[in-house]
């Protein structure tokens, strides 16, 4: 028991923070310029194709390097003459945008390479295990992986907070006008986070990629989750965002290695389950099987309860 | 979008189109009569099978996109999860079906629709109770989570959904009516024509009533219309809970169209498929999504036969209208409705003229897109066919470079000379405009 706690927790924070990466650059995204990126998912997945790629040619650590930086630019030039120039349409036309961009994004990376998994593998000089908990070995890639998110973290909490850029972004989170005022170009200063919110991305798919299967679906199935990440915490909330990741991933790793059932529950108390009927699997089916949907279930509540999000302050 | 004050400017001339003492109410209903006649006319000029089967999927998306733009167009509410009303509707009548054939019940196939209308209405108003307290992105981002949470739980819960291969029917044992046992497709067409007339009718009755105007006011400010008295949450829920019975109506149909309803019907494809419908369409007019719909299917049908990255284009035509055409294809068209009611043909005969010049570039330009994106897909993913592909009868050979330095000259050539002929089109507009209203209206 006390193992399977262990191994989840460790688990469950490297989920969270993975998810915690991308969740940070659509919130600073969001707060910024009020778009909410549909495509943010989508550049995680470019960023593990990338990495795929780039690493059959160069190795995994240029890999690393190169494949997020390519993926930010990627998202810069985007924003420089997609997202800009649809500003003038108004919000809904920019989320629009970025559905389109998803979606296209999907159908490229299935032109290029095709719907089934590439074979991007964890690399040679990480290959190994890094302790032994009890009787489970963990793999030093996952280590590598929570170290360089929490890496990543620690400076981009650095930058905003302490650096000359940060203080100019926090500036122009609240009082973009005044920022302009001041002399700053404030849509470079767009450009720049939305590029370095989308290599965020990207670095949370390149050193995923190996650890899960990378494919043409990743990305619509991250997606979903990204987005219950950044409502449940508050929309445009930095902290919220870190708490609502650490929360759903310790949430979904528990939940996938609880073996129990409705009925398991209710015969404990003697009562017996429906045999059959259209709803019977309602009785049937485990907390296993729930955790895909439990982050939207969690979702639902937080919406009735707390409209604004855990940490969120202001109503959208 | 003042769509009220324009609709308001319109009306008089609209009365002048008939000559006088023809009563209002035929007036009213001509419109409807024509289109009733259009439908039952189609089956005979497009006789095949292809053909029909193509009438019947766009008269369901017609229902489908319309029902969506009561949400989208008329009161601002983005929805990414729409499709899990057409599912319920659609798995709902799927499962009275079986339902009826098993228990020999009464109840003829053309009234099973109304199963998914009160299917669609229950989880409208369900899911609309939690979800449109809020407006714009919140709403967006809870409507993707609530058609996330319906599509994988339509996994979980095999017995209702059928798990993968979902829940079939059989459309021809249910009661007939006049003899008519809906076996044959173009039965089912016409049954799909008269409910698609039928909601065409309803919705678009609800946009005219008081209800359907404090949508709109609604979409532009809900803190006026606050103010007037009305509270937006529960204007959004209403219309909420009627989009959802008129998808449930439009996954009905789907249901005894193709006897078979699987998870796919709620999925998020389904929800992103009818927002693309509304928007090519355009959502500021009640055409707007019908032309979307019947657009969409068509292409959706034909250009999955020409090529096999289809979706790709697609989704660039969606980027494209977001870009540079965001009131769809019908607000293209409407553009020109000022013109008209102006009688200003000469200056509109110039302006079409400037948009065939216009038209050359921007054609040379797709032209070369579309070859750079089939050679990209050939040499990516069909390397292993050989090197030769087939476009438009043409043999191209991809490892050679002639045709990749055809389509570069195509795409920068026609980008230059489209970036040179397109003020021209601003100036015949200016100019038309001038001629029309005294004063020049911005493009």
């Amino acid at each position: 028991m006390l193992e399977l706690v262990t191994i989840s927790t460790l688990n469950g924070v490297l989920y969270g923070m993975l998810l915690f990466l991308m969740a940070s650059g659509l919130t600073l995204i969001f707060s910024m310029m009020g778009v909410l990126n549909f495509a943010h998912a989508s550049f995680y997945m470019l960023g593990a194709f990338f990495g795929f790629q780039i690493s059959q040619m160069l190795g995994f650590w240029p890999a690393f390097v190169i494949a997020p930086v390519l993926v930010g630019g990627i998202g810069a030039l985007i924003e420089r003459y997609g997202l800009r120039y649809v500003h003038r349409h108004g919000p809904v036309a920019e989320l629009l945008f970025t559905f389109g961009l998803a979606f296209v994004i999907v159908e490229i990376v299935q032109m290029i390479w095709g719907k089934g998994p590439v074979d991007y593998r964890v690399p040679a000089s990480l290959d190994f295990s890094a302790f032994t908990v009890f009787s489970t070995n963990y793999p030093a890639y996952k280590m590598f992986e929570l170290l360089t998110a929490i890496a990543i973290f620690a400076v981009l909490f650095a930058v905003l907070t302490r650096t000359r850029v940060g203080l100019i972004i926090q500036a122009a989170l609240t009082h973009p006008h005044m920022v302009a005022m001041l002399g700053h170009n404030v849509p470079r200063v767009f450009m720049l986070v939305f590029g370095v919110g989308t290599g965020l991305a990207a670095v949370a798919g390149v050193i995923a990629g190996p650890a899960l299967v990378t494919q043409s679906n990743m990305a619509a199935a991250l997606g979903p989750i990204l987005f219950v990440v950044v409502v449940v915490g508050g929309l445009g909330s930095l902290a919220g965002a870190f708490v609502a990741s650490l929360l759903i991933g310790l949430v979904q790793t528990f939940a996938v290695s609880i073996n129990l059932s409705v009925a398991d529950v209710l015969g404990g108390i003697g009562v017996a389950a429906p045999a059959s009927g259209v709803l019977s699997d309602v009785w049937t089916v485990t907390v296993a099987q729930l955790a895909p949907i439990i982050p939207y279930l969690l979702l639902v509540l937080i919406l009735i309860f707390r409209p604004v999000g855990l940490m969120g302050t202001r109503e959208h | 979008m003042s769509d009220a004050a324009s609709e308001a400017a319109k009306l008089p001339a609209r009365g002048a189109l008939y000559p006088a003492g023809v009563p209002a109410l035929l007036r009213l209903a001509a419109p409807w009569i024509a289109l009733a006649a259009l439908f039952a006319i189609l089956p005979a000029i497009f006789a095949s099978g292809t053909a029909l089967t193509m009438m019947s999927l766009m008269g369901i998306m017609i229902v489908f996109a319309l029902s969506y733009n009561m949400l989208l167009g008329e009161t601002g509410l983005l929805s990414f999860g729409h499709a899990v009303y057409y599912g319920r509707g659609g798995f709902l009548a799927v499962h009275a079906m079986n339902v009826v054939i098993h228990d020999r019940l009464p109840v003829p196939l053309p009234l099973i629709p109304l199963v998914g209308a009160f299917g669609g209405l229950l989880f409208g108003i369900i899911f609309g109770s939690v979800s449109t307290r809020r407006a714009g992105t919140a709403f967006a981002m809870i409507s993707l989570g609530l058609g996330e949470l319906v599509a994988s739980s339509s996994l979980i819960l095999r017995g209702f959904f059928g798990g993968e291969e979902g829940v079939s029917t059989n459309r021809t044992k249910l009661l007939p009516v006049f003899g008519l046992h809906f076996g044959p497709q173009i039965q089912v067409y016409y049954l799909i024509a008269a409910w698609c007339l039928v909601c065409m009718v309803l919705m678009y009755a609800l946009r005219r009533t008081p209800f359907g105007r404090m949508c709109n006011a609604v979409r532009e400010n809900p803190e006026r219309a606050q103010f007037v008295g009305y509270n937006p949450g529960t204007v959004r829920f209403i219309a909420f809970a009627l989009a959802g019975l008129f998808a449930g109506v439009a996954g009905a149909l789907a249901a005894i169209n193709f006897e078979l309803v699987n998870s796919a019907a709620v999925g998020a494809e389904q929800s992103g498929l009818v927002l693309l419908a509304a928007f090519i369409g355009g959502t500021g007019n009640f055409i707007g999504p019908v032309v979307g719909a019947v657009l969409v299917t068509w292409l959706e049908l034909m250009l999955s036969d020409v090529t096999e990255v289809w979706q790709l284009y697609f989704g660039l035509l969606f980027i494209g209208m977001v870009m540079f055409a965001p009131r769809g294809i019908a607000g293209l068209v409407m553009m020109h409705e000022p013109l008209w009611q102006a009688r200003a043909y000469g200056s509109m005969l110039r302006l079409a003229l400037t948009y065939l010049i216009a038209l050359v570039p921007a054609l040379a330009l797709i032209a070369g897109l579309i070859l750079v994106i089939e050679m990209a897909y050939h040499v990516s993913v069909k390397a292993s066919e050989g090197p030769t592909i087939s476009l438009m009868h043409v043999t191209l050979s991809t490892t050679s470079a002639t045709p990749w330095v055809a389509a570069a000259i195509l795409v920068a050539g026609g980008f230059f000379l489209f970036r040179l002929t397109w003020p021209l089109v601003g100036a015949a507009w200016h100019d038309a405009f001038m001629q029309a209203h005294g004063s020049p209206r911005a493009k």
